[in-house]
């Protein structure tokens, strides 16, 4: 065995704070005292226990959130001593967190592109710079300033998440063929199109009113 | 060898709440009325008094000597003697003079001046006395707990208490202030929307997506939640923490004084007789929910006059007020991305809900006969019962919930930027980078606001922060990161440091619209003569929750690796023991805090050959197994 592998081995097993005995990096609780662990350092898709992949199952998702909250929420810590709710509140919110990125497609993506391109894109997805998804999105800007009609915001909002759908669906493809700069190009395309969906929402609503 | 086998007799294992009193109460501290319940196996009793009324009304007043009287006797007195007595306080909870709202000019409140360096929370002069919001709802609190007391008939120190949704930190760490002031501590805060979800979802058995729409007597709440076998996921939440109950009464007063002063022209009104014409609308509007007309007198002065007023001449002054509720049901399920179809019920919470125009646009709205099977006054009371019970006894049910109000920082010309959008699941924390715009620079001002809007002042100021202890670095060296953290109660901490130096830097919190930790601590002292014996109280607890945890953590560990020891070790550890289970039955803080310590000493070369073993088994693969149980994902890293 050698010296990396050493070390690779020992950094699975930590000292749990409570009863100061062996306990896996990852593991949520001591095997021994049971006392709550402190987050460990995965990725998200770890935290929740799913493969690194963009086509995630959100149905999925949901009950391993729901299963790993159980254990971990605050709420059931009500009465433990300081440091174990101090260290059930980080659990919770570190979970929180995984869960906002994962369920959302777009966050998701964002995620994954940084992820995965960690390597190939250092400076990460937004100094992609794309003259034509930029031109299109200030289009469809325009577009929605001169509208008036619920109809035709409507058309716009039916047209706009058509276009999310072919995008989300090239996203799924770029990732399952490691085209990591193509996500990426498709994530800043997704971020415009979230950001126009946005408006259009709001323009419903000052319509509305 | 023997003292292993006495540690080890079940009847010797401590548990940890077996000198407490183990209930817990649930409050719905409303601005009209409040309700407190206690829950047993999911069975809950809402607390009446001796004439049958579950409400309390949270009206105080003050007798000369400052003492208060809370409740039914304080309503009555409302109309004889309003200038002592205070009803309506919780909108003015976290809140400054700005936001109370007049009546023909006058407020319904004597506020006192403010003083320079004072934070910037309302404080009332009633019956001479000064009176800061916190200390009026804490005197609620006191006779709520009271009232439990002398049903369970034992001491009452934990609750969950209820708030509005959207309330902000402001108005949560007020209510959590106030309860400490009256001697109870907040196992949770909880949403009350979300309580009455739950008292739906856990008696009535609701599941799906429903919508809990509260109009209470000041505020509105709208939670859009998914439900699903002991599951209560808030999605999105909405409303107005001044929009209720009182604002009908405040149009049919400001009404009846229009018609007023049409009849006798122009008369000054004093703070007290707004009261009474407040009053006066609050009796039209209950009158109204049953009746299709009536007719009000109105005494101010040494003038009466007579009002009549019909049901839809009431339903049209409201109406600004019922399109607003409406306006933001929309704004929520739109945020959530749903339609009102997609919406399987809509559940009525807080006692506005009974007026007749408010019903209809629920139903108009939703496009279904709204739930209220469970008493809207009594249904936030009964879930924060239940959740209170879940807390201390432990159950299945999970409750997570949102963050109503987007929380963020001033920047450059006024500007908010977020850093926690709203509607976040919670608990949350995140991060945000500055740097010094200075060369030397080492200190610097932030500014924490909550709210949507775009500019600084449109939104509620929460606190402002000094960081101090910068090390002095080029302008742009310094990498400072501010972290806010919001917690399950909805409470935000913000702690802060410097990367590049590691340096912590210190956060001096100056909150615009609460108390300080000085200003606290007298109002505790002065308050109850015992305030310090139940610090000191709380504080032993601690210590023994804290010890208990060390010991039995020793015990598990004694019981895994027992053999690693040799028998003098596990005598040695076994006495240590023995001594800590003698100082926890005593009540010498420092000396079970001075044992817990030898234990951890004592177990150090103990805790270092576990270590050794468990690194040892790793790298043969032997146990791995055992370490890997309720491991996360399959650890690529």
């Amino acid at each position: 065995m050698n010296d990396a592998n050493v070390k690779a081995k020992e950094n699975t097993v930590k000292s749990c704070w409570s009863c100061k005995g062996p306990v896996a990096v990852a593991a949520l609780f001591c095997p021994t005292c049971e006392a709550v662990q402190a987050p460990a350092p995965v990725n998200h898709f770890e935290r929740l226990g799913i493969d690194v992949t963009y086509d995630v199952n959100t149905g999925a998702i949901d009950r391993l959130y729901f299963d790993l909250q159980r254990q971990l929420h605050p709420d059931r810590f009500a009465t433990k001593a300081p440091k174990e709710k101090a260290l059930s509140q980080q659990q919770a919110t570190a979970l929180n967190d995984a869960y906002e990125v994962l369920k959302d497609p777009l966050k998701r993506a964002d995620y994954l592109v940084h992820l995965l391109g960690i390597d190939v894109l250092p400076e990460g997805c937004n100094l992609v710079k794309d003259q034509a998804i930029l031109i299109e999105a200030m289009e469809m800007r325009e577009k929605l300033m001169m509208v008036d009609s619920m109809k035709a915001i409507t058309e716009i909002q039916r047209e706009t998440k058509a276009e999310i759908d072919d995008v989300l669906c090239a996203l799924s493809l770029a990732f399952a063929g490691d085209d990591i700069r193509g996500a990426c190009q498709l994530t800043t395309r997704l971020k415009y199109l979230d950001k126009m969906m946005g408006e259009v929402r709001q323009s419903r609503a000052r319509l509305l009113a | 060898m023997a003292t292993l086998l006495q540690i080890h007799e079940p009847g010797e294992t401590p548990n940890p709440h077996q000198d407490e009193a183990n209930v817990a109460i649930g409050i719905d501290l409303g601005t009209t009325n409040s309700v407190v319940a206690v829950s047993s196996e999911n069975n809950v009793e809402v607390l009446k008094d001796e004439d049958g009324n579950a409400l309390v009304p949270s009206i105080v007043a003050y007798a000369p000597d400052g003492s208060p009287i809370v409740g039914e006797l304080a309503k009555r007195l409302l109309l004889s003697r309003p200038d002592s007595v205070v009803s309506s306080i919780k909108r003015l909870m976290g809140r400054g003079a700005e936001d109370v709202k007049s009546l023909g000019g006058q407020l319904p409140f004597e506020i006192e001046p403010h003083h320079e360096g004072e934070s910037h929370l309302v404080r009332l002069n009633i019956g001479g006395h000064t009176m800061t919001p916190i200390e009026i709802s804490a005197d609620i609190l006191r006779a709520l707990r009271d009232r439990s007391e002398e049903h369970l008939g034992a001491k009452v120190d934990k609750a969950v208490i209820t708030v509005p949704a959207y309330f902000d930190d402001a108005q949560r760490v007020a209510t959590k202030d106030a309860a400490r002031l009256a001697g109870l501590e907040v196992l949770r805060l909880v949403n009350e929307p979300t309580a009455a979800a739950l008292a739906y979802g856990l008696d009535k058995g609701a599941e799906g997506l429903y919508a809990v729409f509260d109009l209470g007597g000041g505020t509105f709440d709208v939670s859009l939640l998914r439900m699903e076998k002991g599951v209560f996921q808030v999605l999105a939440t909405g409303g107005d923490a001044a929009l209720g109950g009182d604002d009908f009464d405040h149009a049919i007063a400001n009404y009846f004084l229009e018609e007023r002063k049409a009849e006798l022209g122009e008369v000054e009104l004093s703070s007290g007789e707004v009261k009474v014409a407040l009053m006066t609308g609050r009796l039209a509007k209950e009158c109204l929910t049953t009746a299709d007309s009536g007719e009000w007198v109105l005494q101010a002065g040494d003038k009466t006059t007579k009002h009549g007023l019909t049901r839809d001449k009431f339903d049209e002054l409201i109406e600004p007020e019922i399109k607003r509720t409406i306006k933001i049901c929309h704004e929520v399920l739109t945020e959530a991305g749903y339609d009102p179809e997609d919406i399987q019920g809509v559940v009525l919470v807080g006692g506005s809900t009974r007026v007749p125009a408010v019903r209809e646009a629920v139903e108009g709205y939703f496009g279904s006969e709204p739930l209220a099977d469970i008493d809207p006054d009594q249904v936030v009371a009964v879930g924060a019962a239940l959740q209170a019970e879940a807390l201390t006894v432990g159950s299945d049910t999970l409750l997570l919930d949102v963050t109503p109000l987007s929380l963020g920082l001033e920047t450059m010309g006024g500007l908010v930027e977020k850093v926690i959008p709203r509607n976040t699941p919670t608990p949350v924390a995140k991060a945000q980078e500055f740097t010094t715009f200075k060369d030397g620079q080492t200190a610097m001002a932030i500014h924490v606001v909550q709210g949507e809007r775009e500019m600084v002042d449109q939104n509620r100021s929460l606190a402002r922060f000094n960081l101090t202890g910068i090390p002095p670095m080029a302008a742009g060296a310094a990498h400072i990161r501010v972290t806010f953290q919001v917690d399950a109660d909805g409470l935000l901490t913000v702690s802060a440091g410097e990367d590049t130096s590691g340096i912590e830097a210190k956060v001096e919190v100056k909150p615009s619209y609460g108390l300080s930790e000085e200003e606290m601590s007298q109002m505790l002292y002065d308050s109850m003569a015992n305030a310090k014996d139940d610090m000191e109280a709380r504080l032993l607890a601690e210590a023994k929750v804290e010890a208990e945890r060390a010991m039995l953590a020793v015990r598990a560990a004694l019981q895994a690796d027992c053999r690693l020891l040799s028998v003098k070790e596990r005598e040695d550890i076994g006495e240590v023991m023995d001594k800590l289970i003698d100082t926890l039955k005593g009540t010498d803080r420092d000396l079970i805090n001075k044992t817990a310590e030898e234990l951890d000493k004592a177990t150090q070369v103990f805790a270092e050959k576990r270590m050794d073993k468990g690194i040892r088994d790793a790298l043969t693969g032997v146990s791995m197994d055992k370490l890997e149980s309720n491991v996360v994902g399959d650890g690529e890293s």
